[in-house]
């Protein structure tokens, strides 16, 4: 026992301690409405899955619908784009991996990662630039795929994050093809 | 001089019956007619007494058009071109108030960097700047969800780009986002919560500048000379001579203000925030009211990784470091001296920051490519470089100049060599022996 231990907790010391906590959760239980009103309220998250029509795009079209408050790039990519995106070395990438929401997280940022098995042609991608928000410009940019133009991020034609100041590859959410021309996203 | 007790004598029944229940008047008399202040005070010390105005108008303005404005976002643009156009004096009203923005920071610039000239930070006056630090902020904040009122597209891509700096905190950053936004992108809720705050904070505001004037009557005012106020004759009474240069200072001030808010009302903003909200597409060109842009030009010229860092976190977290600066000021500098009158070389590094300052701002409205880049990055090494070598160091190895006695002898010193006054002139009363 230290010395500044002059007597034994008592009965006093115990209810001194037990008020305190009392109060110490009682405050925080009464804090966390404040703080929790805050979150996304059950009519932003009910919001969370659209369906697309894509029968209209022919190779080299895309569409852009609004999924969660933000716009989700759907794009039947050219014969040319999917080259390019498979010659790329997983080397050169500055973020390796596929940021598909579909795959499990470490999978590699591989051109068929960043899309869904048997249609690879299709690119489904959140178009927000992954530094600071903005939308990146299509079809823009030194690798033929997406350049926003806030702060200077370029990615490639499968939206990897190739140049600037962005840390991540563009993400792909959530998403099937129920038929052969529609698309549910969420 | 501030612990001096009060000179103050109720000299009617009424004075005297509030005297002994309440000390109003008392505290009013102590405070700003009686209150000493050193007789050298020069223009640069009105901006305190312009802020407070500039505050007072702010919160005027914004509570009339409070009134006329729709917080909602299919509401809020269309609400805003009906205070311009149907209501009666709203174009004024909205001017004022855009432009007032504008100008409260251009005063409070020209504050901070007369604190940093003259040394105001040093003991005993550290928590006085430190006041004012976050009054500075809280400015800032305000002005930030301020300018998203209107819901334009720099509204709507300005908020974005600031939200998502929280994005860069590992971990937590995509929850902390949604928790400010109300949503996973700027929407609704995050225009209402906004105007609520934006109503909120300068209130809170005007609390920190009564601490602010509270810290600052305790401990006095500062002055070019950076010398203590030592006896009677180194200080003249707060009125009539603080309150008139001060009203005249206002009045050249509001003359400026005047002229934007009449013939140059949008000089300051942005054409694209006249474009209504687009969540689907990004201006081309984003950038943030004037007075963050040396702040947005530090935060873009972080673009390598440094270890565990990505350029995006290493962005952020130089913006607010650029900020944090202000508030180690008066532990980072080591001189004993506090004016730059008295510092050669401090006065000279001074100069340079404030040149720099400038210089990033404008580097933040420029795009963020080629030479741009580079230049954004050595402008953002040398802000550090002031505040973490230049400030610490100066203080050990500047030699600084002889400083006078008291502030009585700096004043008639510097008048022996300037023109003679004819005996019992009224102009330059600080100069009387």
């Amino acid at each position: 026992m230290s010395a500044t231990d002059i007597h034994d907790p008592n009965r006093r010391d115990f209810l001194y301690v037990a008020t305190g906590m009392a109060a110490v959760v009682g405050a925080g239980a009464v804090a966390w409405p404040f703080i929790d009103q805050m979150r996304p309220d059950a009519s932003t998250l009910a919001l969370a899955s659209v369906e697309v029509d894509v029968a209209s795009l022919t190779p080299g079209m895309s569409l852009v619908v609004k999924w969660r408050g933000k716009p989700v790039v759907v794009r039947n990519r050219t014969e040319q784009e999917m080259k390019d995106g498979e010659a790329v070395n997983l080397a050169d990438l500055k973020d390796p991996i596929a940021r598909n929401a579909n795959l499990p997280s470490d999978a590699p940022a591989t051109d068929a990662n960043r899309t869904t098995p048997g249609k690879e042609a299709w690119m489904v991608m959140v178009q927000v630039c992954t530094h600071l928000g903005c939308i990146p410009l299509g079809q823009e940019g030194e690798f033929g795929g997406w350049f926003c133009p806030c702060h200077g991020s370029v990615y490639d034609t499968a939206g990897r994050i190739r140049k600037g100041p962005a840390p991540e590859n563009m993400a792909v959410p959530v998403f099937q093809f129920i038929s052969d021309t529609k698309i549910r996203i969420g | 001089m501030s612990e001096g007790h009060s000179t103050y004598t109720p000299k009617t029944g009424i004075e005297r019956w509030f005297d002994a229940r309440m000390p109003l008047p008392r505290l009013v008399y102590d405070s700003f007619i009686a209150y000493p202040v050193p007789r050298n005070l020069n223009y640069a010390w009105t901006f305190g007494g312009i802020l407070s105005i500039m505050l007072v108008a702010q919160i005027l303005t914004g509570i009339v058009l409070a009134m006329h404005y729709t917080a909602d976002s299919t509401l809020a643009f269309n609400s805003v071109e009906k205070i311009m156009r149907d209501v009666n004096s709203g174009w004024l009203l909205r001017y004022l108030h855009s432009n007032g923005a504008s100008f409260f920071f251009v005063a409070v610039y020209i504050h901070i960097f007369r604190g940093l000239y003259y040394g105001s930070y040093k003991a005993p006056r550290e928590l006085l700047w430190i006041l004012g630090c976050i009054i500075y902020l809280l400015m800032m904040a305000t002005g930030f969800m301020g300018y998203v009122l209107p819901w334009g597209q720099m509204s709507f891509w300005g908020a974005t780009v600031i939200t998502s700096f929280f994005t860069a905190i590992p971990l937590v950053g995509d929850w902390i986002q949604q928790l400010l936004l109300g949503g996973f992108a700027v929407d609704n809720p995050t225009l209402n919560r906004f105007f609520a705050l934006h109503y909120l904070l300068p209130f809170m505001i005007a609390g920190v500048v009564v601490l602010h004037v509270w810290a600052l009557h305790v401990v006095g005012q500062s002055n070019p000379t950076g010398i203590e106020v030592k006896s009677k004759t180194d200080t003249v009474a707060f009125t009539p001579y603080a309150t008139i240069k001060d009203a005249f200072g206002m009045i050249v001030f509001l003359f400026f203000f005047a002229y934007f808010v009449f013939y140059l009302p949008n000089y300051l903003g942005h054409p694209d925030n006249y474009v209504v909200a687009n969540p689907l597409k990004t201006p081309p060109h984003i950038v943030p009211e004037w007075y963050f842009l040396p702040f947005y030009a530090i935060l873009r010229a972080i673009t390598f990784n440094v270890g565990p860092i990505d350029a995006k976190l290493g962005g952020v977290l130089c913006m607010f470091g650029a900020i944090a600066m202000l508030f180690l000021v008066p532990w980072l500098d080591t001189s004993k001296v506090r004016s730059a009158v008295y510092r050669p070389w401090y006065k000279l590094f001074f100069w340079l920051f404030a040149a720099n300052a400038i210089f990033l701002g404008w580097l933040g409205s420029q795009p963020a490519e080629g030479s741009y880049v580079f230049m954004a990055q050595m402008a953002t090494l040398f802000y550090f470089v002031f505040f973490l070598v230049a400030l610490p160091v100066l203080g050990l190895i500047e030699k600084p100049r002889r400083l006078p006695n008291s502030i009585t002898e700096a004043v008639l010193e510097k008048n022996k060599g300037g023109g003679h006054h004819p005996a019992g002139a009224t102009a330059a009363p600080e100069t009387k022996g």
